[in-house]
């Protein structure tokens, strides 16, 4: 009797503890090894883009919270940046400052969540260190919530600065944090980063070569980890962020371990600029005056900002009416999927789960 | 030797009770001390409210659980189905009846091959876990079930073998006779034996960092993803059973039961107390690391516990033939074990890396 | 900083290579006919000095008489940036040729400008709708579809 044996399809579907979201993957399996992997999306599109199309510009913002619900502030920076340029409002500089500390914030606070369910993923199943990052983030939640109220969707940053002043008791409290913050990366460095089984299941896999990084248009800490050293903040800076004196981490090599090494490297140098930018603080008011409602004139603007999982960028068209014509998102997590099906192929399924999981999407994000 | 009133009849239906009695609270037992103690390690208190400290939380669980829907898949395989979750369960309560809990007491008191009896049994709840992998007619299920047969086959032999060293030492397979073989504990004679013990044993019962097989990370729950209600109830049962099961069976091999000082009838406390630290060695590996993959959890029985076993049954040998294992041997011992961890850690490679696909 | 470079300078360069292709140029975009946007789309990604080889975004606008069809080109080695644009005039069934086998990066953005604006890019090996299921009628973004 001859023995035969046959691929098979296994759907990972949209309701799986794993795909950080409502994602599908139709995989087809020779055994364990991936041989094909075809990604389905969609199942949270809301149509954000066309909704932005009937709202005046301020009223826009709220929708682009819902972005990258985990990175609230950064999605509201990088629309209000491109409605900035469009119409060429000024913004003071107490506000920009502002942005900045709630920018690094946000990108630790992303961050922590993104290890975390790496993590998670790869098999401390008992949530350990992602209880661990969570104590950390729940520092960084209150001090949000001390200055807007809000713990998830921010909703803080208006056209032409933010939307009111930080109240008396953040100051000390987030002093306290940034204090805190790196001996806590250290101790998390001491608790994983030799571990012989995370280094067994993370090196060398899932690897995405640099010239394939650039041709597929991968952007944010994806990128930087293939070697190469691209981030608007320092590239194309926007707010304040040339005052600053910080490093971008890169990896050498591009696996699944450079990416989370990355991502812990930025945590570091996103409470270093912290640190400066708090002692940079300056005083005044923290939005410039601006009509009720903005008539920008007709034209184009594209703007752009580093946001914790890549290089957000918001495409606004203006008629001169109170509306956007068009505001098209460029989401970086939508982009860096495109490399996901080279480099799951050849591995088993074990590492499909965590590459995919490197990768960090938000699928409020890819799916608009 | 029967214990009440010299009855086979009395006997067996009293040890019944005490044995099925002494699994479920066992196992209700675990399951707590498992919430309570991963705690602490994750920066949090465990279960407090069900009762005073947490205790009723097990209770609680179980109530949770039996009333739940019994949902059997549409295509599945019925009876197949139902008897997987009876099959897992076997082996657990047949392991536990020849444990002995006090100086010739037991369910089957002082069965002469005790250990070679308890490493037949235990291979049986292979059967179980495919089966169920098989009925539930999903493919997340059949996966695992093929994971289970390849990693509980190649662990059964470092086991056996880490076994056999200490037979050979106490030179008798009934475990009363072992577990009086010898005045120094065998984990202190055979450290490498008891340490591949404990690694096979984890990943005998699906534990730890072995416990791909119900990787909720990748394959939802493994081979129990269609089990609801009373079946799912036994499926749990049957894990934290083997779990109690395997910490019995390492008290008694590696620490010597139920000798301990004082008196000679609390000897069924000072066998709790051993099981209890097994098991709470058994809860710090699970909640410490991240899992292994199928083709490293293979390359970790083949190429680095089954070398070892087989090192440390001549060492254990020519131990035996030579010396007739004194004291001071605990000595020599340690510094060959730690020798041969060094150095197979620095030689050995987990597992493969990518597959050249021909798309 | 990311010099965004004038259109009308580029426009310049294309001319040398492809007069006919441009469509108008102005400080922000340079505009290309669809027919020959893939030649010129290579022609910048080849072009030593230009050497576009990051694509950061391919969006698409209804203005009601044509469908316009944006890319954002970037170069990572000389850190510049270019806005380059086409344009469809058939409404019912607009094309413009697919650049995935220059930038891999386009191929769910190009699915995507498909499933909402109704834009066929052809030689596109799988173009599918992306967010909405496939039976869906209509193309959501356009300015006539509520």
């Amino acid at each position: 009797m001859e023995l035969r044996t046959e691929p098979f399809v296994l759907n990972m579907g949209p309701q799986h503890p794993s795909t950080h979201g409502v994602f599908r993957m139709r995989v087809t399996f020779d055994g364990e090894v991936v041989v094909d992997m075809e990604p389905i999306f969609g199942y949270l599109h809301r149509g954000i883009e066309k909704l932005a199309e009937t709202r005046t510009y301020t009223q826009v913002i709220p929708l682009t919270d819902r972005l990258d619900y985990l990175a609230s502030m950064t999605n509201n920076h990088a629309y209000v940046l491109a409605v900035e340029k469009l119409a060429g409002i000024p913004v003071p500089e107490r506000a920009e400052y502002l942005r900045v500390i709630m920018d690094e914030l946000m990108r630790i606070s992303s961050h922590l969540m993104a290890v975390g369910f790496f993590l998670n993923d790869l098999g401390c199943s008992v949530y350990t260190p992602l209880l661990y990052m969570y104590r950390e983030r729940e520092k960084i939640l209150d001090l949000f919530e001390m200055v807007c109220g809000q713990r998830l969707t921010y909703n803080y940053m208006r056209i032409g600065g933010v939307s009111h002043d930080i109240p008396e008791e953040f100051m000390p409290a987030l002093k306290k944090f940034v204090a805190e913050m790196p001996s806590f990366i250290d101790e998390y460095d001491q608790l994983l980063a030799e571990n012989e089984i995370l280094l067994a299941r993370t090196k060398g896999v899932g690897i995405l070569p640099r010239e394939l990084a650039i041709n597929a248009s991968a952007s944010g800490p994806v990128l930087r980890a293939s070697g190469i050293k691209w981030d608007i903040r320092k590239k194309d800076p926007y707010s304040v962020y040339e005052r600053f004196d910080f490093e971008i981490p890169t990896g050498k090599v591009g696996d699944t371990y450079d990416r989370y090494r990355v991502r812990i490297q930025e945590m570091r140098q996103s409470a270093h600029i912290l640190e400066q930018a708090i002692e940079q603080l300056p005083s005044g008011e923290v939005q410039s005056k601006m009509p009720h409602l903005l008539h920008p004139p007709v034209g184009e603007a594209y703007g752009h900002i580093e946001a914790p999982r890549g290089e957000l960028g918001f495409y606004l068209v203006s008629d001169n009416s109170i509306a956007p014509y068009r505001c098209h998102i460029r989401a970086p997590t939508l982009i860096n999927l495109t490399a996901l099906r080279d480099m799951v192929i050849g591995w088993k399924l074990a590492d499909a789960i965590i590459i995919f999981g490197s990768i960090d999407i938000i699928l409020g994000e890819v799916d608009r | 030797m029967l214990w009440p009133l010299d009855n086979y009849w009395a006997h067996f239906g009293v040890f019944t009770v005490i044995v099925l009695g002494f699994f479920l609270i066992g196992v209700m037992a675990f399951t707590y001390v498992e919430r309570r103690g991963f705690g602490p390690f994750q920066l949090r208190l465990g279960p407090n409210r069900a009762g005073p400290f947490g205790v009723l939380q097990p209770v609680a669980d179980a109530i949770k659980v039996l009333l739940k829907e019994d949902i059997v898949p549409a295509r599945a395989d019925k009876w197949v189905h139902w008897l997987a979750s009876v099959i897992v369960l076997l082996p657990v309560l047949l392991i536990l009846a020849v444990i002995p809990f006090h100086k010739g007491h037991g369910l089957i008191p002082d069965l002469n091959i005790g250990i070679l009896y308890v490493v037949a049994v235990s291979a049986l709840g292979v059967m179980g876990i495919f089966m169920a992998g098989w009925a539930s007619n999903n493919k997340y299920s059949l996966i695992a079930a093929m994971r289970v047969v390849a990693t509980m086959v190649s662990y059964e032999i470092p086991l056996v073998l880490s076994i056999i060293g200490v037979v050979l030492i106490s030179g008798s397979l009934s475990l009363n006779d072992i577990v009086e073989g010898h005045t120094i504990p065998f984990f202190l004679l055979t450290p490498l034996g008891f340490l591949v013990f404990l690694l096979s044993a984890m990943a005998e019962i699906n534990r730890g960092p072995f416990d791909l097989l119900e990787a909720d990370s990748e394959l939802v729950a493994g081979f129990h993803t269609e089990y609801s209600g009373m079946k799912f109830a036994l499926f749990y049962l049957a894990e934290y059973g083997h779990a109690l099961a395997m910490s019995a069976i390492a008290a008694t091999l590696f620490f010597r039961g139920w000798v301990g000082p004082g008196s000679e009838y609390i000897g069924v406390l000072w066998f709790l107390v051993k099981m209890l630290f097994i098991f709470i060695l058994l809860i710090w590996m699970r909640v410490t690391f991240p899992r292994l993959r199928i083709d490293q959890l293979m390359g970790f029985a083949w190429k680095c516990l089954f070398p070892l076993a087989l090192i440390n049954l001549l060492i254990v040998g020519v131990e035996v033939v030579a010396w007739e294992a004194p004291w001071w041997i605990i000595f020599v011992n340690f510094a060959v074990a730690g020798g041969l961890i060094l150095l197979w850690s620095r030689f050995f490679k987990l597992g493969g890396g990518r597959v050249e696909v021909r798309v | 900083m990311t010099k965004p470079l004038l259109g009308q300078e580029v426009a310049k360069q294309i001319a040398e290579y492809l007069p006919e292709a441009i469509i108008e140029s102005n400080e922000t975009a340079v505009t290309v006919r669809s027919e020959s946007l893939f030649q010129i789309a290579q022609f910048l990604k080849t072009t030593p000095g230009l050497e576009f080889d990051y694509l950061t975004g391919i969006t698409s606008v209804d203005y009601l008489d044509y469908l316009e069809v944006v890319y954002h080109l970037t170069s990572i080695e000389h850190n510049h940036s270019l806005v380059l644009k086409t344009r469809c005039h058939n409404r019912e069934n607009p094309s413009v040729p697919s650049v995935v086998s220059l930038w891999c990066g386009a191929d769910f953005q190009e699915r995507e400008v498909y499933d909402l604006m109704g834009i066929t890019f052809l030689d596109h090996p799988n173009l599918k709708r992306l967010f909405l299921w496939e039976g869906f009628e209509g193309h959501p973004l356009r300015r006539d579809y509520l």
